[in-house]
């Protein structure tokens, strides 16, 4: 993929798409193959210092206060207080939640606490991010406002985005590029570059151009999964 | 924290202390009365007024004494804490560890502390250091068990996220486990509070003959000798005070660390 692409990875549950986010991250071996972030493995320090992940809950500490969620990263790799104050003060104005620092997460609402995770992973200066289903647990008006920040965040910073979802409208909302994926067994099944101008507004989600690629995903997911299907049947035949 | 000023709550709640104090008056009256009126002697049972007479009379007897046993009672329950908590700390350092040493642990616990007392206290020379040793004994299983479980107790997305940031073991230990283990360190220690005191107590009545320095278990063996039942009840009376004083502390201590964060603690 290409430095300041917008990638989601589409697809039902089953289909590997958080598993290769794990993947990229380091989290998980591949069995075949190998991956690699800039050039390097995931685990190394160097690639560790480049990415950043975003888990599907905002995996907070719940005793401590979002200032010190968000430095967490900084501390591990022993970075100052002093510096890391005003990196932890900058990350918390990027996601809109100036003044919060001194709050603890049980004070704050899901959609709160989901921007406090997201802190935490630009606080590191990252240059990819991967993101998996973040705003899945959320309510639809919040993970609306939530991925129109998220574009923001991503137009202003120049960074890179891998984004898991198996939402549709989601996807084709935020993407500069779409990965489809399908189960059983996983594999790509389609792979689309939206040419959508930016800046994307809320509106942007009742275009026509919109619809157009939300139908070509849907057609892409049902593809697969009648192919599936048929594999299946051929070989009870057998 | 501050608490909301919702309709005023319920008086149990304002004053936790207003209902067993209420209790205590309605018993201690009752007892009072039964004694008073059935006439019985104070060798049989004291009324709480004789108990609480004994207890300002015999003060120069009884305080030394007191001292002696809360010392040994907070050194006990501080190595048992130490010691416990270390051994947590290896616990989750390595499953193999705690698979081989768990037993012993559980071993410590089920063996009767008045069977082992008396070849601690020949083994070990110094009196005072051999009741800390028998009480620690006594103390040290629950703060092993519930810290070994807090520690293990961590949000797997957490534990990832560490891992996933290169962190070094001790960073996850003292950042990640710790915290996490709070609450359960905290029910450790109120468990293990409570038995430092009585194997302070216990140990003592074993070793029967403090040396030069004499706690309260020793008073109350001697009262018993003496037929003296009021000094007894109030050297028992003692005891409990300093229980429920051990206690309390203990509980402030909890809710001070977990407030504003822990579901136990944060204002309903």
């Amino acid at each position: 993929m290409q430095p300041g692409e917008f990638l989601s990875l589409l697809g039902p549950s089953g289909c590997g798409k958080s598993t290769l986010l794990r993947m990229m991250a380091g989290l998980l071996t591949p069995t075949a193959g190998e991956v690699t972030v800039q050039g390097e493995a995931p685990t190394s320090a160097a690639a560790r210092d480049g990415l950043s992940f975003v888990f599907q809950e905002p995996t907070l500490m719940p005793w401590a206060t979002v200032a010190a969620n968000v430095r967490l990263p900084l501390d591990l790799a022993g970075v100052p207080q002093t510096e890391s104050d005003a990196r932890v003060a900058e990350a918390l104005a990027q996601v809109g939640l100036n003044g919060f620092g001194g709050q603890r997460p049980r004070e704050l609402s899901g959609g709160m606490q989901m921007r406090v995770s997201i802190a935490r992973g630009l606080v590191t200066r990252p240059r990819l991010l991967l993101m998996d289903e973040p705003f899945g647990a959320l309510d639809e008006l919040t993970r609306h406002r939530l991925d129109t920040d998220l574009l923001a965040l991503w137009r202003a910073q120049g960074l890179t985005v891998v984004f898991v979802t198996h939402s549709l409208s989601e996807a084709a909302f935020l993407s500069s590029r779409i990965v489809v994926m399908a189960p059983r067994p996983g594999r790509i099944v389609d792979d689309i570059a939206l040419d959508t101008p930016w800046p994307r507004e809320a509106h942007h989600r009742t275009s026509p151009g919109f619809n157009a690629v939300v139908r070509r995903l849907e057609d892409a997911l049902s593809a697969a999964g009648s192919d599936t299907h048929a594999h299946t049947s051929a070989n009870a035949d057998t | 924290m501050a608490t909301r000023p919702s309709p005023r709550p319920p008086l149990t709640e304002r004053l936790p202390w207003l209902l067993p104090m209420g209790f205590a008056v309605l018993l201690l009256g009752a007892w009072q009365a039964w004694v008073t009126l059935a006439d019985i002697p104070a060798f049989l049972l004291p009324s709480p007024w004789r108990i609480a007479q004994t207890l300002v009379q015999d003060w120069a007897l009884l305080w030394p004494a007191w001292w002696v046993t809360v010392k040994i009672t907070l050194w006990a329950f501080a190595c048992a804490v130490v010691l416990g908590m270390l051994i947590a700390f290896a616990f989750v350092q390595s499953r193999w560890l705690e698979a081989a040493l768990f037993p012993y642990a559980v071993l410590l616990q089920v063996t009767p502390i008045v069977a082992i007392a008396p070849l601690i206290i020949i083994w070990v020379k110094d009196p005072t250091t051999s009741l800390v040793l028998c009480a620690t004994l006594v103390a040290l299983f629950p703060i092993i068990a519930n810290t070994t479980q807090g520690l293990r107790s961590v949000s797997p997305g957490l534990l990832a996220y560490f891992e996933l940031r290169g962190a070094k073991r001790w960073q996850t230990l003292w950042r990640l486990r710790l915290p996490s283990a709070l609450p359960y360190v905290f029910t450790g220690w109120r468990i293990s509070g409570g038995l430092a005191l009585i194997g302070a107590v216990v140990a003592e009545f074993v070793a029967g003959t403090g040396g030069t320095a004499t706690g309260l278990a020793y008073q109350i063996l001697q009262s018993g000798y003496q037929l003296d039942i009021p000094r007894m009840f109030a050297a028992l009376v003692l005891i409990t005070l300093t229980g429920i004083a051990q206690f309390s502390a203990l509980s402030a201590v909890s809710r001070w660390a977990l407030a504003g964060w822990h579901d136990s603690e944060v204002a309903r």
